[in-house]
């Protein structure tokens, strides 16, 4: 890491370093429901419910023993329609909906609930159908109160998804640091490379610089291939206490580090639209786990726009402020580069339903435990995962550990 | 523009921001100001959002600032908008340091011709009897 980098970390005073929850529970099972990409066949719960059962399987742990549900994605308290239609009666649930990075920041809640002895066995599950809800009445997220901020201050001028505000975001970035179309390109070129070692991604065919960037405009920074996919898809994650994950039919998955940080909502509140929550969850995550970026073996971190990814690795301390561009250049972060990251194809190439931040821990602990065959990055120990919710609102970051 | 024609979504004032409204209907940008911290804050609540205080007041904004962020977009993500793709969606930074989501209009919506830190000034659309939005311009393009 560079001086620049280390400078930008937080004081040492703003963090607890919650030493106490360290290795403290593992992730034991992990696993996506039986299709992803596009499934206008099943719904949304049906996704969560596969995806429990898999990832419940993964870990060699039945169904009676859960006692904590968290989830969002299944509407108004998620927590409570997931655990009744799987019929379970938790003593915890946590529904925070965050966003994207909502999951991942339930496996935070997830230790430390159970670190509290307040729960053992905790289900964290996701389902989203984003590319079937199009065809789908009444489907989707509900309309806000009209005396919210948004509908009074945004909606009047613009109503669209997401890229129209994280181009926003790109935008000034590019202004101040003079990050380009091309450095943004390597990115969803590199993980494109990714997605083709990947049988359950999506998008498998080559993808070149040229194809990047002869791509039509969505919403200018952003070309197509600078956007994720929106498709179907679900995802499971079991996390339960050092003590029973011994049991589990699997190795354990440590959590060594996590951090969990908010900034905003709207994207007119951003406190600087060129740094991110990441900087505050990715420093309490490293002060957690005791180690620094430059120990990470493979990075897991949200690609919503080829964008997002370039500015957590900066937010992350990977490399400089204001230097993703340089730094992911030269195909850094592809099969056989430096830095490997979203080794499943991201959300850019493998899938993304809306929220998906769970795909994320899913391919971190496939990783740690050797399970990736021809895109399993060699000797993989230490993992981090980074999810980003909203518009650049909420991060949480995980370093996870193998044995 | 007539109401029966006006389809994007029109604001709907709420105890809070009436007099933020209210403003504009006249043509003029009112903003909330925090008389314990003497700074401008947006968007308007009852407090200080910074130091908490519910010592605040309005005062008139001299409506010019720069453009913090822009972007331009290609595709009808709503069909109200479907005659004036492409269109640029903004955050201005006002001379009083808040910042508003907005758009530019009076411009080319062109990324060669419209950069970050542009002077712009504030102008505004009536959309309804009640509702004139703000938007901003690039100062340099007065008549």
């Amino acid at each position: 890491m560079s001086p620049a980098a280390r400078r930008s970390a937080p004081a040492a005073a703003d963090l607890k370093e919650k030493r106490e929850l360290f290795r403290k529970v593992a992730v034991v099972g992990v696993d996506e429901c039986d299709e992803i990409g596009i499934v206008p066949h099943k719904s949304v719960l049906q996704l969560h419910a596969e995806a429990a059962r898999n990832a419940l399987a993964d870990a060699g742990i039945d169904k009676s023993e859960v006692d904590a549900v968290l989830t969002c994605s299944a509407g108004w308290a998620s927590s409570l329609q997931v655990a009744e239609y799987l019929g379970i009666t938790p003593s915890y649930t946590d529904s925070t909906a965050v966003g994207g990075s909502s999951f991942v920041i339930h496996v935070e809640h997830a230790a430390a609930a159970i670190a509290a002895g307040i729960c053992n066995v905790a289900l964290i599950t996701h389902g989203e159908t984003g590319h079937s809800n199009r065809f789908r009445q009444g489907a989707g997220r509900p309309g806000l109160d009209p005396w919210f901020p948004a509908p009074q201050f945004e909606a009047p001028y613009h109503v669209g998804g997401a890229p129209t505000n994280y181009a926003l975001a790109c935008m000034r970035h590019m202004h101040e640091y003079g990050t380009t179309h091309e450095q943004l390109a390597e990115i969803a070129v590199a993980t494109r490379k990714w997605a083709q070692l990947n049988p359950k991604a999506m998008m498998r065919e080559p993808l070149t610089m040229e194809d990047v960037l002869s791509s039509r405009w969505i919403t200018y920074p952003f070309h197509l291939y600078d956007c994720c996919l929106v498709t179907d898809a679900g995802g499971a994650v079991v996390v339960t206490s050092a003590e029973r994950a011994r049991d589990c039919r699997k190795s354990p998955v440590w959590v060594l580090g996590s951090g969990e940080a908010t900034t905003h909502q709207s994207i007119s509140q951003m406190p600087d639209l060129t740094q991110t929550p990441a900087r505050h969850s990715g420093a309490r995550a490293f002060s957690m786990a005791g180690v620094r970026p430059e120990e990470i073996d493979v990075v897991e971190v949200y690609d919503s726009f080829t964008y997002t990814a370039l500015v957590t690795l900066e937010e992350l301390g990977f490399c400089a402020k204001g230097e993703g561009g340089p730094f992911v250049s030269g195909q850094r972060t592809a099969p056989g580069g430096d830095l490997p990251m979203n080794t499943h194809g991201g959300g850019l190439s493998y899938t993304h339903p809306g929220m998906y931040g769970i795909f994320l821990i899913i391919e971190a602990v496939r990783q740690l435990r050797a399970e990736c065959g021809e895109r399993q990055v060699p000797g993989a120990k230490l993992a981090l995962v980074n999810g980003t919710g909203g518009v650049l609102s909420s991060t949480g970051t995980l370093i996870l550990g193998a044995d | 523009m007539s109401q029966q024609t006006y389809r994007k979504p029109v604001p709907t004032p709420s105890p809070e921001t009436k007099r933020y409204w209210e403003g504009c209907k006249n043509h003029e940008l009112w903003l909330p100001y925090c008389r314990s911290c003497e700074r401008f804050f947006f968007y308007p609540r009852d407090f200080c959002p910074r130091c908490f205080s519910w010592d605040v007041e309005w005062r008139r904004s001299k409506g010019r600032g720069k453009l913090y962020s822009f972007a331009i977009h290609y595709r009808v993500w709503h069909p109200a908008w479907a005659a004036e793709v492409p269109y640029v969606t903004a955050l201005v930074e006002l001379d009083e340091g808040v910042r508003l989501y907005t758009n530019l209009v009076d411009v080319d919506a062109d990324p060669k011709k419209i950069r970050c830190d542009l002077p712009v000034e504030v102008v505004f659309e009536d959309v309804s009897e009640e509702i004139s939005l703000p938007k901003f311009r690039p100062l340099d393009s007065r008549s």
